[in-house]
């Protein structure tokens, strides 16, 4: 066991058990923080991938934004849920049967693939701020990902003004300061 | 145009005047007289013109006009129909439009054509002051139909077209008699007249078919002239003792017997006068009856097959001469004590017919037909004159507001002064049907019938035939007297007066005829006068048979006896009945007495039919087949099968309908929503559960597709 | 070192974790939170594919900046919406919001 493959697994059991807490924790805001957990682990995960620069962009905008998100929709949704009665629904059981199968036949698939089973990565190609040069480079260039570039952006300005929209309190419940 | 062509072409003129009076014309008065009367003048010249080339043509019985053609396929034979102007046809067609003609013209002044018509007339009934009639136009569509069928009847050259003319007749016969329908008595009369000749009918089809079953053939020159199909009739055995000739020849004389009115089918005639006058005069008088005379002289050979002159006469012939001799007393008899006009001239037009039936009867072809040509001249002449006196006694009773019976001769008297005309032309034809000696066509004609009688060896006929010539001179001389001689015995006959042109033109022709037509068939050894006019009648009419008769010669008996008869008849009538007073009473009821009353009620015979007949059919119409088969048999049946028809329709549809078909549907409709009901709660709305499900199956078809099928 | 199975399989392993929670919890921001899992795990797979098949093509990471926007537009639509209808009918609960039951 190398220490990179000992740092690995400390990762991702730190993933799993977080995510297993978010998906379990009676008590929303710890499943948030708990998610928060996990994000950061993943970050670690691309790290480790030499993906530099999609570490970065995790932990600022799943983590720095997203999960905020989160939690101030649980703040704000709080009065209801008073975080008791219980957590998962009826279904719950099939829920974990589902994803115990799809697991199983995920890895089962894995199987399949012995290649993939053995330990090497290719070599190391460039550094990290060539690659993270090019995949700047590569966003915008007329030849390469520029349209799903500004497709994406296209979709963020949606979802921007739609969450806005939708967020607004009805219109003869408009106080000062909230909405537009 | 040929001849033959023309004989087609004689019958219809009536048919289309009929047609088209009934389908446009009848709500023009004139225009159906002109229809009527113009389509009889042209049957009348068109029948005159064939009746002349028939005279002209040499033997004509052996190469009559004839013409045919086919119009029954009835299997490998075709049955033809046809025209046939043979002497028999020839002398029938002169003397029927002759008749016709003269009627047609004298029912336009009978029917008040030109008056106008009275407010208080009803349809069907006749005209109470000389209005015309309501139904006028009716009337000559009526007796254009019949002429139509007469002329039908007297051209056709096979039996079948003769019986159609035959029936045709009977039909407008039944229609013209229950012309006003408004009288009960017209009503009972009509149907009276029309089931007697049925019961006649009858037989005759019998006859028919038995003649075409034995010889395959209907036509009257293949029967009628071929001696070895009337010899293999004769001698075929039919039963009753009778031959098939003989067999037939009864039964078509069953037909005669019905349509001529002879004892047992007589009831009818007298009745028959409730028809308007022309009517009696040409149907019941002139044409329709004698139809049936010339049935049985057109069947003469058939009749009379296997007999010769001097031979003993057939079965048949000895059956129809008895029940001809008798018709002819019996008839006049009952004439003897009637007092209505026409009922007198129907009980002698009776009697002249059993004249003709006896003398076809004993084998006196000639002589029948002879008698039958001016038997129609004088008595057609009779009738419209007593329809004339008729008329002036209505005409009179209006006048003078003395509503009598103005048919009834006991309220007439001294009317030869009011109406001369009718007096001189009645007085010619009642001289000629008592047979007048010399100048009256009728003494000719029946000292035939007599002379044939005697010298064919038949005593008990010639006996009958003399005592019915004397009654008849008497009551024909008694009916004159009290009806023209004399004083009037009533105000309406006071105030009776003459009837117009158009009525007594057709009265002095038809007198002519009465007198000038017995010159035609005088015996070339008549006394004196003999051979001086060719005895053209006989010559004509022998050609008609192939068996040329013998001649009968003259003799003296039979002449001395029918100038005895006849002027002695008409002496003694006139000597009793030149003279009645009014309010007198007729002196043969004080003679014969309780006699007289049998004679009036003519014997009770309508009584013993009624019971006989009548009554037991009403019974068995009323009570047997309305009563008890058709509402309780027949109507049970229906309602038992509407009954039952309910009960399995309901139990249907309680047992079937409703729960299987009702309930199929039903199931159909509620096994839908239940099901729905069932599976829709698949749709919670809870989006996880939809998610769930979706994986789930995804995951399954997946596995199947990866691992069963790689 | 590390093999590439053992990234798969952490993915794999998170993304039905994440599968876990969207179809078992009752909350609706839970829900969205194992979306986010989902979408995490899927994350590692592509860059983990790129890392190890073809390090030399840029656009494995370039799906994985597309796939954050994708994340980061739909969970602010999501709570966006869960905003709204817990205004409308004062739950979040996924369950009770069921008008579209029969």
């Amino acid at each position: 066991m190398t220490p990179v493959q000992g740092l690995f697994l400390v990762t991702a059991l730190a993933a799993v058990l977080s995510a297993i807490m978010v998906v379990t924790s009676p008590r929303l805001v710890h499943a948030a923080l708990w998610l928060i957990v996990t994000l950061a682990a993943v970050a670690v995960l691309f790290i480790l991938l030499d993906a530099a620069f999609l570490a970065m962009v995790q932990i600022v905008v799943y983590i720095g934004a997203i999960a905020i998100l989160i939690i101030f929709t649980v703040m704000l949704t709080r009065r209801v849920m008073a975080d008791t009665g219980p957590q998962m629904n009826r279904l719950w059981w099939l829920a974990a049967f589902i994803g115990l199968v799809l697991f199983g036949a995920l890895v089962a698939l894995l199987a399949q693939m012995p290649s993939w089973w053995t330990a090497t990565p290719p070599a190391a190609t460039e550094s990290f701020e060539l690659i993270v040069q090019d995949l700047g480079l590569s966003l915008v260039d007329l030849d390469r990902y520029i349209i799903p570039f500004e497709v994406a952006s296209v979709l963020l300005l949606a979802a921007l003004i739609g969450s806005i929209v939708l967020a607004r309190p009805p219109a003869d419940d408009l106080e000062t300061g909230e909405g537009e | 145009m040929s001849t033959e062509l023309l004989v087609w072409l004689i019958p219809l003129p009536p048919l289309l005047a009929f047609g088209l009076i009934i389908l446009r014309a009848h709500r023009s008065n004139r225009v159906s007289t002109g229809l009527a009367v113009g389509a009889m003048v042209l049957s009348w010249a068109m029948g005159l013109v064939v009746f002349g080339q028939a005279v002209a043509t040499e033997h004509l019985g052996d190469h009559p006009i004839a013409s045919s053609i086919p119009w029954l396929p009835l299997g490998p034979d075709v049955l033809e129909m046809g025209v046939l102007i043979d002497p028999l046809s020839a002398i029938t067609l002169f003397f029927v439009v002759w008749t016709c003609l003269a009627i047609f013209v004298y029912s336009i002044g009978y029917h008040n054509f030109g008056k106008a018509r009275d407010a208080h007339d009803k349809p069907g009934l006749p005209p109470h002051a000389g209005g015309i009639d309501p139904l006028y136009a009716r009337f000559f569509a009526f007796i254009s139909l019949f002429a139509f069928g007469m002329l039908t009847l007297v051209v056709a050259d096979n039996l079948l077209l003769l019986f159609i003319g035959w029936e045709i007749m009977g039909l407008c016969s039944y229609l013209l008699i229950g012309f006003w329908f408004g009288k009960d008595s017209a009503k009972k009369a009509m149907v009276k007249a029309f089931m007697t000749t049925r019961v006649g009918d009858v037989f005759m089809l019998l006859g028919i078919a038995a003649l075409y079953i034995s010889t395959g053939t209907l036509s009257f020159s293949e029967i009628l002239r071929n001696p070895e199909t009337l010899h293999h009739l004769a001698e075929t055995p039919a039963f009753l003792g009778l031959s098939m000739a003989g067999l037939i020849g009864l039964l078509l004389f069953a037909g005669t017997v019905g349509k001529s009115a002879q004892f047992p089918l007589h009831v009818w005639l007298p009745d028959a006068m409730e028809g308007p006058t022309p009517v009696s005069a040409m149907i019941h008088a002139a044409t329709m009856v004698s139809a049936g005379i010339y049935l049985i002289l057109r069947f003469f050979p058939l009749l009379s097959a296997g007999w010769h002159p001097g031979e003993p006469l057939t079965t048949t012939m000895v059956v129809i001469a008895a029940i001809g001799a008798f018709t002819a007393l019996f008839a006049s008899t009952i004439a003897v004590a009637q007092n209505d006009i026409k009922r007198v001239l129907a009980y002698s037009t009776i009697s002249q017919l059993g004249y003709m039936v006896a003398a076809v009867g004993v084998g006196a072809f000639i002589a029948a037909a002879f008698h039958l040509v001016t038997h129609a001249f004088f008595k057609a002449l009779l009738f419209l004159g007593s329809g004339s006196v008729i008329h002036g006694m209505e005409h009179g009773a209006h006048a003078s507001h003395d509503h009598v019976d103005p048919q009834d001769m006991m309220n007439m008297g001294g009317l030869r002064r009011k109406m001369p005309w009718t007096f001189w032309t009645f007085l010619i034809g009642g001289l000629a049907l008592s047979g007048f000696p010399l100048i009256t066509a009728g003494f000719w004609s029946k000292d035939e019938i007599l002379a044939s009688a005697y010298g064919g060896n038949q005593p008990v006929v010639f006996g009958v035939l003399a005592l019915a010539a004397l009654l008849t001179a008497f009551y024909t001389a008694r009916q004159i007297g009290l009806t023209f001689l004399g004083e009037p015995r009533s105000d309406a006959a006071e105030h009776a007066h003459e009837s117009s042109r158009v009525m007594l033109a057709p009265l002095v022709v038809l007198s002519i005829f009465s007198i000038a037509a017995g010159w035609a068939g005088i015996k070339g050894d008549f006394p004196f006068i003999g051979g001086s006019i060719p005895n053209w009648v006989e010559e004509f009419l022998a050609g008609a048979l192939v068996e040329h008769p013998a001649e009968i010669g003259f003799t003296f008996p039979p002449l001395l006896t029918s100038l005895v008869v006849a002027l002695g008849g008409l002496g003694i009538g006139w000597l009793v009945y030149r003279r009645i007073p009014r309010g007198g009473t007729d002196p043969l009821v004080r003679w014969l007495g309780p006699v007289h009353r049998i004679l009036r009620n003519k014997y009770y015979f309508d009584e013993l039919y009624g019971f006989l007949f009548v009554r037991p059919a009403y019974w068995f119409a009323e009570t047997f087949t309305y009563a008890w088969v058709d509402r309780r048999v027949i109507d049970g049946i229906l309602h038992a099968v509407g009954r039952a028809s309910l009960r399995l329709g309901g139990w249907l549809r309680r047992a079937i309908d409703v729960p299987v078909v009702n309930g199929f549907g039903d199931w159909v409709g509620e096994s839908t929503k239940s099901a729905g009901r069932t599976f829709r709660v698949i749709q919670s709305g809870r989006v996880q559960a939809y998610l769930a499900a979706a994986l789930l199956f995804t995951g399954l078809l997946l596995s199947f597709l990866l691992l069963v099928r790689p | 070192m590390i093999p590439l199975s053992w990234y798969l399989i952490l993915a794999a392993a998170l993304f039905c974790i994440g599968m876990y929670g969207v179809l078992g919890r009752r909350n609706a921001i839970a829900i969205l939170m194992g979306i986010e899992l989902m979408l995490n795990a899927v994350n590692i797979n592509l860059v983990a594919f790129w890392r190890y098949l073809s390090p030399q093509v840029i656009g494995g990471q370039v799906f994985t900046i597309i796939v954050f926007a994708v994340a980061a537009s739909e969970a602010a639509v999501g709570l966006a919406l869960i905003i709204s209808i817990y205004r409308q009918r004062s739950t979040v609960i996924a369950e009770e919001v069921d008008l579209m039951k029969w």
